[in-house]
Formats: structure tokens, C-alpha cells, sequence
């Protein structure tokens, strides 16, 4: 692998293939992918879609239709494909079409559902990565340090997790107070409990291998040998678990919003918009409960997929376990 | 047999413990005084110093943390969880009738799984890359995928729709109208059953087909045994066990579910009077109900090891 500081001699000779590491990576990731497709079809399927649904969140604003929160007095419950035509209720919108309907306020479901991937998205990735790292490495620590520690973190983690997860999640939140924020503190603070485990358990393993006990003979210290040597060996666990969770952070996510406990119930999120046509709207018009319904189960099936299929890839012992 | 009991019971009470201290001293996390919450909610904001001194007193908010935590845990143990801030009543009074119905729920909810699941995983794992199994498979990956709260608005939007069937008020005990109690409680259970056995068919699947594996089914067949005593009292009974411990996690997860559930059907339950708790910032309330949660879920947690110790002799020597 060529270092970064040798580049700009490279770049006045014409390069020749494998020379630029820009492209190598690129070539190889492109190899990894299609190898992936190849072998795992539903998996990389599933990965495409919840890559579309993370564009979602600079693209949705963009091409949502309509101001998410903007009413329309007279277009309440609007069935999907209804025309704003009245000039007074629409304004700036008249002529524009309601493709999804619109719910108790008018308020456009297409422009809500867009924007609502902006925090139910956001949320997930943020929560899975901070959660699962923080958990990957007080897992390693514990499992590299043992004794005393390993006990007390261990036992910490237990104790977490026998909290059922939507209500350690809502002590959460009544404790901080009902935010957008406050559901990424909880679920990255479940997300730890989990990740911690399953990183060690694979720590320990990596732990009492001899290349290890090289590293601690040559003088490594223990940022070093958790760093260098371990976190790499521990890397196709950590992206199984942290794929697994994504969908799972979508799930509670909207459940909490769904609870109103989530992000105020004014802004668009997907499962907020569920518990308005859960709550009262539901004769009116199914419409506003199959939509959100439909795209949180797509973003969670699809990842799912992808999370299915990467841990038979990358993780074969764990192949057929749920 | 006894060592590994006494390791495991010793592990249940740090763990008690330490939940009892999270619990508290999330609760104590949550900025703003109750006492001033109380005043206000009385009426106008005025209140002298004096009456806020009262009040902290009253609530016993004046004293060191500690003290208050001792306190809480010395008034649990007699079934004392202190005063439901917003409705002025002790803690256990509310929370007990509520109890069993958010009980009820999750245990109908795990028969009924566990009836739909059992067969679904075994037939799946027996007919391995079969029609019926990729259907299966299918289906359980798409049914994890759905949450539970839209399969719970799914179905009450049919049950109204289709069968004119509404949540109904109240509710009906057990004991005295079971008839009724069914009615009331048989469909939450069953969203929630419905959500749950994909987990369980799968867990199911993936021991049955582990243990079709084994040196001991060759060795059944090969004796000559029927397919339906090889498949019964050789696999079946030895793939119940991981099936069977993954009982108080599926536990957690039901009665999380619940929370959901009912509010979705309007269950006057555990879950239902978390949340009311919550948007009432009455925390002595939500200290209660969490803590009934989480004991719970560590007790049966503690039941399962124990009895799994007992039934399988390779856990407690190994």
C-alpha cells in the first residue's frame, strides 16, 4: 500500500494500474460489493434500498413536494392523488397533488414521510455508531484487562440489559425529558450494553492468541495491542452487530415517537405519523396508517436483509442463529 | 448441582441491587424540583419559602441521597413504594390491579407463540431448503422486520373494520368474569403472539436442525427407530432446551411489547400506566413500574437457568 505522502509523485507520471491507492480501494471495495451481490443477492438488495433511504436524508427535503408542516384546512384527509385546487387553501402550492393523501391538518404524507427519514435515519446511524463503537470498546478493555474491571463492567451490562429494552429506553427519556436527542442517549446507551458483550466475547478469543502475546512480549501497552491488534479481529462481529441494530434503532425510534415520548409530535417522523392515524384517524383513511406503516417496515426488512446476509459472510458461527 | 445454584442465586441479588440504584438514580437525574411541581399544579404559582420547605419535607426530598435510596429500599421491602405524585396515592395501589393484566397478556401472548412458532421451526428444520421452509423463512424474517406497533394498528383496524370489534372500557378480572377477561385480552395477546413468533420459530428452527445433526439422530435412525420416535423423543426433546432459555429474554421483549400494545388497545395495564406516568412527570410512579419490569424479568431469568441447570447437567458441570 503506497502512503499518502508519496501520491504527488504519481500523479505527474501517468499512472499505471494499482499504482493509486484512491483506486485500489475504490476497484477493491467495487470487487468486495459485486462478490457480495454474487454471493448474497437479498442481502445486497436490502443494502441498496437502506442506502437510498439514507440519501433520504440531504435528498428528502429537496424533492418533498410540499412545507411538511404546512396545513390545508380544506384538504383534511385528502385521499392520495387529490389536487390542491382551491386558491386560498393552497397559496404557493395550488395545483400541486396530495400522491399520498394528507393528514388531520392537510399536511402533505409524501413531504412528511421525506423529511421524516432526515430524524428517523439520522437517528439510527448516529445511535448505531456511537453506541456500537462506545460498546466495542469498553467490550475490548474488559476483555483485555480482566479481573476486577471485566467484573464490574460485565456486571453493569447485565444489569442494563434485564431491563426490557422500550422500557429502559422510556425511563430514559423520562429522566431527560422527551427530545430528538434524548432517544440517541438511550439507544446508544442499549446499543452499549449490547455491543460490549458481543465485542468481548470475541476479545477474549483474540485475546490468547499468539500474536497477541508477540505484541505484549515486544513491549506493546495496552492502547496499542487493544488498538493495532485486537480492534481489527474484531471488526466482522462489530459490522454484524452494528447492521443488525440498525433496523432495530429504526424500530424503537418510531416507537418512541409512536409513544409520544419521541420527537414532538408537531415535526415529521415516521412513527409519530403512525400513532395520529392509530389514535383517532383510523376510519377516516387507512392511507395514513399504510404509508409510515409501509416505509418503517421496508427500512427495517431491508436492513435486516443486509444484516442476515453479512453475517453469513463475514461470521460463519453465527450462520442460522436468530 | 448445588454449587451452581448457590453461584447463580448469589449473582441475582448484586444485579437487584444495582438495578434498584440505576432506577433511582435515573429518576434523580430529571431536572426541576417536584415539590415546586406540586405547588404549581395547585393553582396559582405563588408559594412562600416556607411552604416549599414543607412540601420537600413532606415528600422527603430534603435529605441526602442515599437516605432517600435506603429509605425507598427499606419501604420496598415492606411493599412500600411511597406516593403517586399526580394521583396522591400510594405507588402499590395503583400499580397492583395493574399487574395481572399486563401479566396475563404476555403469558397468552407466550402460549400462543410458542403453539404457532413450535411447529412452524420444527416442520421448517425437518423439510430443510424445501418450499415450506423458504416460505417460512421468509415469512419470519419479513414478521421480525414488522414493529410491533404497526402489526397492533393492522389489527385493530381490522378487528374494527371487518368484525366490528372494539377495545372495550373497563375491564374484567380474571376470577370473577373469565369469559369476558378472555374476550378482552385475547387480542392483544395474539398482536403480540403474532410479533413474537418469529423470534421463537426461528430460535426453534436453528436448534432442530443443529441437533438433526447429531452423532445420537444417526445413531437412532440407524437403530431402526421410527421417524416420528427419532424426530419426538431424540431431536425434539433436546432442541426444547435452547427454545426454553431463550424464555425470560422472549419475556423481556413481551412485555416491552406490552407497553405498546396497550395503548394501542387501551389495556389498562403496567404499560399503559408507564407511559400516563411519564407525560405526568410522576416519578415515584415510573420508579414503581420499572422496577416491577425488571424484577420480574431477572427473576425469570434466574427460574430459567435454574431450571435448565436442572434439566440439562452439562450447564451445571460446565
Amino acid at each position: 500500500m503506497v502512503s499518502p505522502a508519496e501520491q504527488p509523485r504519481a500523479a505527474d507520471t501517468p499512472l499505471q494500474e494499482g499504482q493509486n491507492p484512491v483506486a485500489n480501494a475504490a476497484r477493491a471495495t467495487g470487487k468486495a460489493v459485486r462478490e457480495f451481490y454474487r454471493r448474497k443477492r437479498l442481502g445486497a438488495i436490502g443494502g441498496f434500498i437502506f442506502l437510498v433511504l439514507i440519501l433520504l436524508i440531504p435528498i428528502g427535503p429537496a424533492v418533498a413536494p410540499f412545507d411538511p408542516y404546512s396545513p390545508h384546512g380544506q384538504f383534511k384527509y385528502a385521499g392520495p392523488g387529490t389536487v390542491c385546487n382551491s386558491e386560498s387553501a393552497c397559496r404557493e402550492n395550488f395545483g400541486k397533488t396530495f400522491w399520498l393523501g394528507a393528514d388531520q391538518l392537510g399536511r402533505d404524507t409524501l413531504s412528511r414521510l421525506l423529511h421524516g427519514a432526515q430524524i428517523s435515519m439520522r437517528v439510527a446511524i448516529i445511535s448505531v455508531l456511537v453506541g456500537v463503537t462506545a460498546g466495542a470498546l469498553i467490550g475490548m478493555a474488559s476483555a483485555y484487562f480482566g479481573g476486577v474491571i471485566d467484573l464490574v463492567i460485565q456486571r453493569l451490562l447485565d444489569t442494563l440489559m434485564s431491563i426490557p429494552v422500550i422500557i429502559l429506553a422510556l425511563a430514559i427519556v423520562a429522566a431527560f425529558g422527551a427530545s430528538v436527542t434524548n432517544v440517541i442517549l438511550a439507544l446508544v446507551i442499549i446499543f452499549i450494553t449490547g455491543s460490549g458483550r458481543v465485542i468481548r466475547a470475541q476479545a477474549m478469543a483474540v485475546r490468547e492468541t499468539d500474536y497477541v502475546l508477540a505484541a505484549t512480549a515486544v513491549g506493546a501497552g495496552p492502547v496499542r495491542i487493544i488498538m493495532r491488534h485486537i480492534a481489527p479481529n474484531c471488526a466482522a462481529p462489530y459490522i454484524v452487530f452494528a447492521t443488525a441494530n440498525l433496523g432495530y434503532a429504526v424500530v424503537v425510534e418510531a416507537a418512541l415517537s409512536f409513544l409520544g415520548v419521541g420527537a414532538p409530535p408537531d415535526d415529521p417522523t415516521w412513527g409519530g405519523m403512525l400513532a395520529v392515524a392509530g389514535n383517532n384517524f383510523i376510519e377516516v383513511s387507512p392511507w395514513l396508517l399504510l404509508f409510515p406503516g409501509l416505509v418503517i417496515c421496508i427500512a427495517v426488512f431491508s436492513v435486516n436483509l443486509l444484516g442476515d446476509a453479512l453475517r453469513d459472510v463475514l461470521d460463519p458461527r453465527l450462520r442460522g442463529a436468530t | 448441582m448445588r454449587q451452581y445454584v448457590v453461584k447463580r442465586v448469589l449473582l441475582y441479588f448484586p444485579t437487584l441491587v444495582l438495578i434498584s440504584v440505576l432506577v433511582f438514580l435515573l429518576m434523580r437525574v430529571i431536572p426541576g424540583d417536584p415539590a415546586i411541581q406540586l405547588l404549581a399544579a395547585g393553582g396559582d404559582a405563588s408559594y412562600t419559602e416556607e411552604e416549599l420547605a414543607e412540601k420537600r419535607a413532606d415528600l422527603g426530598i430534603d435529605r441526602p441521597i442515599p437516605v432517600q435510596y435506603v429509605d425507598w429500599i427499606w419501604g420496598m421491602l415492606r411493599g412500600d413504594l411511597g406516593l403517586a405524585l399526580y394521583y396522591q396515592r400510594p405507588v402499590v395501589e395503583e400499580l397492583s390491579p395493574r399487574i395481572p393484566i399486563t401479566f396475563e397478556i404476555a403469558f397468552l401472548a407466550m402460549i400462543i407463540s410458542i403453539i404457532l412458532a413450535v411447529p412452524l421451526g420444527i416442520v421448517s428444520a425437518i423439510t430443510q431448503d424445501s418450499l415450506f421452509d423458504y416460505i417460512g423463512r421468509g415469512f419470519t424474517i419479513f414478521g421480525i422486520s414488522v414493529p410491533i406497533f404497526v402489526t397492533g394498528i393492522v389489527s385493530i383496524y381490522i378487528l374494527a373494520r371487518v368484525f366490528n370489534w372494539l377495545p372495550p372500557f373497563g375491564y374484567a378480572k380474571l376470577w370473577e368474569a373469565p369469559w369476558e377477561n378472555l374476550q378482552q385480552i385475547f387480542f392483544p395477546a395474539l398482536t403480540l403472539a403474532i410479533f413474537q413468533m418469529n423470534f421463537t420459530a426461528r430460535v426453534t428452527r436453528s436448534a432442530m436442525l443443529e441437533v438433526l445433526r447429531e452423532d445420537y439422530i444417526r445413531t437412532a435412525h440407524s437403530k431402526g427407530l421410527r421417524e416420528r420416535v427419532v424426530l419426538v423423543r431424540h431431536a425434539l426433546k433436546n432442541a426444547l432446551l435452547p427454545i426454553f432459555g431463550v424464555a425470560g429474554w422472549s419475556l423481556a421483549i413481551l412485555l416491552g411489547g406490552s407497553v405498546i400494545i396497550e395503548q394501542i388497545f387501551v389495556v389498562p395495564g403496567l404499560g399503559r400506566l408507564l407511559i400516563e406516568s411519564i407525560l405526568q412527570r410522576d416519578y415515584n410512579l415510573v420508579q414503581g413500574v420499572v422496577m416491577v419490569f425488571s424484577v420480574t424479568v431477572l427473576t425469570v431469568n434466574l427460574m430459567v437457568d435454574l431450571a435448565l441447570a436442572w434439566i440439562d447437567p452439562r450447564i451445571r458441570y460446565g
